[in-house]
């Protein structure tokens, strides 16, 4: 089975319907498999604080959802946690790509990711790191984590996870 | 007219539709008016009012009311694109549009000047887009409702605030009450 394919079933499974995404080439197979499930409403964002608020709705309408996003995108969006998802108490699993990890092949990208676990841990906001394929084992559980605590939750994933970045 | 004049006025009309409410003075002035458990109030993250209701509508039938303001949706003006190519018929974005930011102390916004919200969110793709004067906004906002339509009304008025406190309700309850309120 696919990781891409692993990782949405196990949204599916744990009753996430609603999903938003910014794109990340690390995460397109993911995307795509998001897109073609019947079983989850894919609301594209064009930044994700937008996402976090369209996630936010979809919740108190009676929606479990989730935002897929780069690291970069936690610069952008800590103002939107603090203020809207803890400070309302809301469940959030955020699969986030992790740029500028080994195998990194853009320079710029190592920049956030210096700040991406600080800045986390900062926020209090739970935080898994999978580094390699049987990480993914967790994801189910770390999604029955998110719904149990109404918690923001990240869950990084980087490039060793996804094999690399082929030939760039 | 300004904005807790208009509030006033729609206050009847909104008051059985569920309301995503925008952070600062339009919450505590809606709170003030006419405190519903069907109101949503935002006590922070300026600029997201559009996004959580349209977040609402797309998921649940019952009508849904984002009271936003000009500087707000330009804060956020990601947010016309993602409506106006996810359809939701029970959504409709009304954009208080006093030309400032009122919250703040009423500094001029670009809407105030150049910029057309309403030319914005027609660029954008949304199919029915209203601009009105604050006089016209109920029998407007009416309209839409009764249309089953999703529609961005941008509503012209004057800048200007009232005194008023702080809502002190914890966000936790305000937003229990309106997931209730949602579910019923």
């Amino acid at each position: 089975m696919s990781i891409s394919k692993k990782l949405v079933d196990d949204l599916v499974a744990n009753d996430v319907s609603f999903i938003t995404t910014v794109p990340c080439k690390q995460l397109a197979g993911v995307i795509d498999e998001v897109e073609a499930r019947s079983e989850i409403f894919h609301i594209p964002a064009n930044k994700e604080d937008e996402g976090m608020g369209l996630c936010a709705g979809a919740y108190m309408g009676g929606k479990r959802s989730a935002i897929i996003m780069q690291n970069t995108a936690i610069g952008v969006t800590i103002n939107t946690l603090a203020t809207l998802i803890q400070f309302y108490r809301m469940p959030l699993p955020m699969l986030i790509s992790y740029r500028g990890e080994l195998r990194e092949p853009v320079a710029c990208q190592v920049e956030m990711a210096l700040h991406t676990k600080a800045l986390l841990a900062q926020m209090h906001i739970p935080t898994y790191h999978f580094h390699g394929e049987s990480d993914a084992a967790e994801f189910d559980a770390i999604l029955k984590y998110t719904f149990m605590c109404n918690k923001p939750v990240a869950i990084l994933t980087d490039a060793s996870f996804w094999g690399g970045y082929g030939d760039q | 007219m300004i904005r807790s004049e208009i509030l006033r006025d729609i206050a009847p009309i909104i008051r059985d539709h569920l309301v995503v409410c925008n952070i600062g003075l339009p919450s505590q002035e809606l709170h003030a008016i006419d405190d519903q458990p069907t109101n949503f109030y935002m006590l922070g993250t300026m600029g997201l009012a559009s996004s959580i209701g349209l977040g609402l509508a797309l998921v649940q039938p019952k009508t849904v009311i984002s009271i936003d303001g000009d500087g707000s949706v330009l804060t956020n003006l990601g947010t016309l694109p993602t409506i106006a190519n996810n359809v939701a018929d029970n959504f409709i974005l009304l954009i208080i549009d006093n030309g400032s930011y009122g919250s703040t102390g009423d500094q001029p916004t670009y809407a105030g000047k150049k910029t057309s919200l309403a030319a914005v969110a027609q660029a954008c793709g949304c199919d029915n887009v209203v601009e009105v004067q604050d006089k016209d906004l109920g029998p407007a906002l009416q309209t839409a409702i009764d249309s089953r339509q999703m529609t961005v009304i941008v509503c012209k008025c004057d800048s200007g605030n009232i005194k008023l406190p702080v809502i002190t309700m914890d966000p936790v309850v305000i937003r229990d009450r309106f997931m209730k309120a949602v579910a019923r």
